[in-house]
């Protein structure tokens, strides 16, 4: 499989408030990369996805999507939020959320078509909650809210998934089944995944970066716990573990 | 039916009518995107356009809705292009549109007639041409929600989602603004610019209780805020209360009846 370049990050710096947020990030994914990026609460994992979409501007430094501006390409990118972004409350099912990663297609103001529909028909196959298509979303668990923002992301056809912290309300008996979902997927879709969670990062994927303001990125799995401790400044303990090898204890 | 053989309850029949469409559309999104204190905002301004109105002897209906859709744009802007919280924007322009209303009454030379009817609104006494206004606003309400539908729905429920997904928000987002100051202006002459926001959310907030979509919420909305208008009228009829007043009453009453029920009941299961 050929490995072209899906994202170009050259000396990415962001601030807010005069606080640095991300400092002289670089890096690259590929088509075939799954990526997890971990770092602690506040490490700038979520703001880096949004530079990534071009929903945040950098102060410095160049993003490049698919050879185009962060902008231009956002067409092409799924975008995973963390579920806690909407109001649970909202009176909105399954179906309709799908539905609006066909938006792009559909546009202003024409009705969904049959080809937006089955895209978001074969996108709620594909994560497996065909038959929660008429529920509400606030009310369905953690884990199946999570499947429908995939599949949400999927419905638009990406060539590129971002994942903000998606295990974060996944109980660990659906992880694994939950990742066997993301492996089919990465076959043909470059993968980021982001989370604070050490754990969260399993088997699957097949690169590492650190992030906390600073990129201490790793091109393969193998990580090093100085690595680690460089990114969470405290002390890690790293323990081969079985399915997930990357479980890490803090001690404080 | 005696009530009905009147000129002025026919009017006021079609006058309740009217608002309830508004209401029940724009009180959905109103409700959904938490955003009733925006529309107490852009109420309390159009008394601005009011008091102009009677300053240049035009009718205040006309003042209020070029006041209302300028303070919808203005805070649009405001609280996306600018640090200022939405909150302050909303208590700044609320005050400045009563002021200058206040201002432009003072200036009007004689007597003001029919003011408090657009401060607590007066249904009996809708005029012909104000509800020929009434039904196009109300039309151009209805043909919005029809196209823009889909993109509404993206931005109430997740507006960073709806950008990434090309949804153009920040146009949508004061469309809806918009929207929400031409629903106020069909409301003035039902329950006045100062009780507006609870026919505004009331009916939607109701009807959110019994359905989980969005468009059969609308249809509810519609229902419920009928039957408060009318609900309303009919009450404050028999008792010879002030029509504005009794509507929100009884809108007030309905919602934390079924409220207290809805508690009841979920403490029994428990």
């Amino acid at each position: 499989m050929s490995s072209e370049e899906v994202v170009r990050l050259e000396n990415i710096s962001v601030t807010y408030n005069d606080t640095t947020v991300l400092e002289s990030v670089n890096f690259l994914i590929h088509t075939d990369d799954f990526l997890g990026i971990i770092g602690p609460n506040g490490g700038g994992k979520t703001t880096l996805l949004k530079v990534i979409l071009g929903l945040v501007t950098p102060r410095k430094g160049k993003v490049t999507v698919l050879g185009k501006s962060a902008m231009k390409s956002r067409k092409f990118i799924g975008y995973v939020p963390q579920t806690s972004v909407y109001d649970r409350d909202f009176p909105i099912n399954v179906w309709n959320v799908v539905l609006m990663g066909r938006y792009r297609n559909a546009g202003l103001i024409k009705r969904y078509s049959s080809i937006d529909k089955d895209a978001a028909n074969k996108a709620l196959v594909t994560m497996k909650i065909a038959d929660l298509k008429n529920r509400q979303v606030g009310k369905l668990s953690g884990g199946e809210q999570q499947r429908v923002l995939i599949a949400r992301a999927l419905a638009s056809e990406p060539k590129l998934l971002l994942l903000d912290e998606p295990t974060a309300s996944v109980d660990p008996a659906m992880q694994t089944e939950f990742y066997e979902i993301l492996n089919q997927l990465k076959s043909h879709i470059a993968i980021v995944l982001v989370s604070h969670d050490i754990s969260a990062i399993s088997i699957y994927v097949n690169k590492i970066a650190c992030l906390n303001r600073q990129m201490f990125y790793h091109g393969t799995k193998e990580i090093s716990s100085d690595i680690l401790e460089a990114t969470y400044k405290c002390p890690v303990q790293m323990i081969a573990h079985g399915t997930i090898p990357h479980r890490i204890l803090k001690e404080h | 039916m005696e009530l009905f053989s009147y000129d002025f309850m026919r009017n006021a029949i079609l006058a309740g009518l009217l608002a309830a469409i508004a209401t029940g559309i724009v009180g959905v999104y109103v409700v959904v995107k938490k955003m009733v204190f925006i529309g107490g905002g852009i109420s309390h301004a159009s008394f601005g356009g009011i008091g102009l109105g009677y300053f240049l002897g035009i009718n205040p209906i006309f003042g209020a809705l070029f006041f209302s859709l300028a303070a919808a744009i203005s805070m649009g802007f405001i609280t996306r292009k600018t640090k200022l919280p939405e909150d302050t924007v909303i208590g700044i322009l609320w005050a400045i549109g009563m002021a200058l209303g206040i201002i432009f009454i003072g200036l009007t030379p004689g007597y003001v007639p029919d003011l408090f009817s657009y401060l607590f609104g007066n249904i009996l006494t809708v005029p012909q041409n104000d509800l020929m206004f009434m039904l196009i606003l109300d039309i151009i309400l209805v043909l919005l929600v029809i196209m823009l539908y889909k993109g509404f729905l993206s931005i109430t429920f997740d507006e960073e989602y709806a950008a990434v997904a090309g949804v153009p928000v920040e146009i949508l987002y004061i469309v809806l603004l918009c929207m929400i100051a031409l629903t106020i202006v069909v409301l003035i002459r039902v329950v006045g610019i100062i009780l507006v926001i609870a026919l505004l959310s009331v009916p939607a907030a109701l009807a959110k209780q019994f359905t989980c979509d969005l468009k059969k919420m609308m249809l509810l909305a519609i229902l419920f805020g009928a039957i408060f208008t009318f609900g309303g009228l009919w009450i404050s009829f028999i008792l010879d209360l002030a029509s504005g007043a009794t509507i929100i009453l009884l809108s007030g009453f309905v919602l934390l009846t079924n409220f207290g029920i809805d508690r009841l009941l979920s403490r029994k299961e428990s």
